[in-house]
């Protein structure tokens, strides 16, 4: 496939009024707070095309922590697969409302409402209320009709997780071949997981588009080892995992050396902090994220990715509730086993049976496909698990 | 001669390790291609999981172990060509890189 055609071919899509184009066209039930998920969770019940998550935080945070919660929630609002916003809060919570709409305007002009537990009567009254409001911005966002859009608008987050050596081997040289599609016509791809540049940073940050990105990208890798040990530990005592050791990866450099094979070669233009906004047409950028997958989706998703490329070497089922991920292994053992959640082959790879090309063409048109309307599996199945990354302990 | 089928691949040149891509009992040939098409081989020494890695040559206590052209770790004791590469002989080790 050719520059000319990856560059004219499009997808249909929804424009948002803040100028960016969604994939998906979810209204989501946002709870600022541990104590607004439960209902959160109701009122997405109610409504048809709503999702909704468990926030875990939102209160009794360290600052740091309380930042990175804020972002994820703004991002997620701000996201263009998202329609529209319901943000539900507890009313006590350390996110307080104002602070929510806040971070979320700041982003994004899109339809928001909002709903205080304690101001409302309870939350049997609140989920009244809020049905009606979501109900509403279901039907509206049903009479948005899609357009079509080049594949540039795409900003696609990368993520490995259940890694075996077959990710360094195939699925992530799959993905990385993708990223430098994306660079060439103009799009964005986001390389995350920065425990897993370890060993393999001063690869990157050779590919640093000038001193002050090379830069980021030591002093990123640096501050997260350097955290982890003010809590007395090693990043090295979870990673590799048990299931990474047993597929066959013994050392957390190897990991990272085949995890960064998902950047694939094309030069780093930005250092993106946690789920802070990135912008389209950026080529390849990195993110700051932890290796643990759903958090780092998560950042990826708050960053405005409206897709993302998930390789596995050991299989998982990892969704989100608002970007549709698309999962790729390299292992023919995996995929036999697994092929109930696991969208790709890119097995044969490494058995000479298709070409880096080939692949690329087939998953190039998959993206397109599922920009489209096209359900992955993780979708198809409902699976929309996400953390927000934390940096300690609750107060 | 007899047909002789890959069953491991090198990633690159400076690679003291190479992967097998199906399962090799010990005894049997593990066998891969170079980049300029030039077949090797060794006889594995112990039986080495499909994906993971052997020695593709003798490598002494302290020597980096080299995948992707990268260290990946040090040989934490003596390891022989065709001997499985893993936890058991691998000691992590971090690079001011």
């Amino acid at each position: 496939m050719d520059k000319k055609v990856m560059k004219e071919m499009t997808f249909m899509g929804y424009r948002r009024p803040d100028g960016r184009v969604g994939i998906r066209n979810k209204v989501l039930i946002l709870p600022a707070s541990v104590c607004a998920s439960d209902t959160t969770r109701i009122i997405a019940s109610q409504v048809e095309n709503a999702v909704t998550f468990n926030n875990q935080n939102g209160c009794s945070q360290v600052p740091s922590d309380q930042q990175f919660t804020m972002d994820v929630m703004a991002g997620y609002a701000a996201n263009p697969n998202v329609y529209g916003t319901v943000v539900i809060s507890l009313g006590c919570e350390n996110c307080q409302m104002d602070l929510v709409l806040d971070a979320i305007r700041e982003r994004t002009n899109k339809p928001l409402e909002h709903f205080i537990i304690q101001e409302n009567g309870g939350t049997i009254a609140t989920i009244e209320k809020a049905v009606r409001a979501a109900r509403q911005m279901a039907m509206d966002a049903s009479m948005l009709a899609q357009e079509a859009f080049g594949m540039s608008e795409l900003i696609i987050g990368t993520e490995c997780g259940g890694s075996d050596p077959t990710s360094g081997l195939a699925s992530n040289v799959l993905i990385g071949e993708i990223s430098d599609r994306m660079a060439e016509i103009g799009g964005t791809s986001i390389l995350s997981e920065t425990t897993e540049f370890i060993g393999a940073e001063h690869i990157l940050a050779k590919r640093g588009k000038d001193e002050r990105v090379s830069q980021r990208i030591y002093q990123i890798v640096h501050d997260y080892e350097n955290a982890i040990r003010l809590v007395g530990h090693d990043v090295r005592e979870g990673n590799p995992s048990p299931g990474n050791m047993e597929g066959g990866l013994t050392t957390l450099e190897e990991k990272s050396l085949g995890c960064i094979h998902k950047g694939g070669h094309a030069p780093v233009n930005e250092v993106y902090d946690y789920a802070k906004q990135v912008d389209k047409n950026m080529g390849l950028v990195i993110m700051d994220t932890p290796g643990n997958d759903p958090s780092s989706v998560a950042g990826m998703a708050a960053g405005g990715c409206q897709i993302c490329l998930f390789s596995t070497g050991r299989g998982t089922p990892t969704g989100n509730p608002i970007v549709p991920v698309i999962k790729i292994t390299g292992n023919k053992v995996t995929y036999a086993n697994m092929s109930d959640n696991i969208d790709i082959d890119a097995s044969p790879y490494i058995y000479g049976k298709k070409t880096l090309e080939e692949l690329g063409d087939e998953l190039f048109t998959e993206i397109k496909q599922v920009a489209d309307g096209k359900l992955t599996k993780a979708e198809a199945l409902g699976y929309t698990e996400m953390a927000i990354a934390r940096v300690c302990n609750y107060m | 001669m007899s047909e002789i089928i890959t069953n491991a691949m090198i990633i690159d040149e400076k690679d003291t390790v190479a992967v097998a891509i199906e399962p090799v009992k010990a005894g049997q040939a593990a066998a891969w291609l170079d980049k300029t098409g030039g077949l090797h081989e060794v006889t594995a020494v112990t039986d080495i999981p499909i994906y993971h890695k052997f020695a593709i040559r003798d490598m002494q206590k302290g020597e980096p172990v080299v995948k992707y052209g990268e260290h990946i770790g040090l040989a934490a004791r003596d390891i022989q060509a065709g001997e499985h590469v893993h936890t058991h002989n691998v000691e992590n080790h971090r690079e001011q890189l």
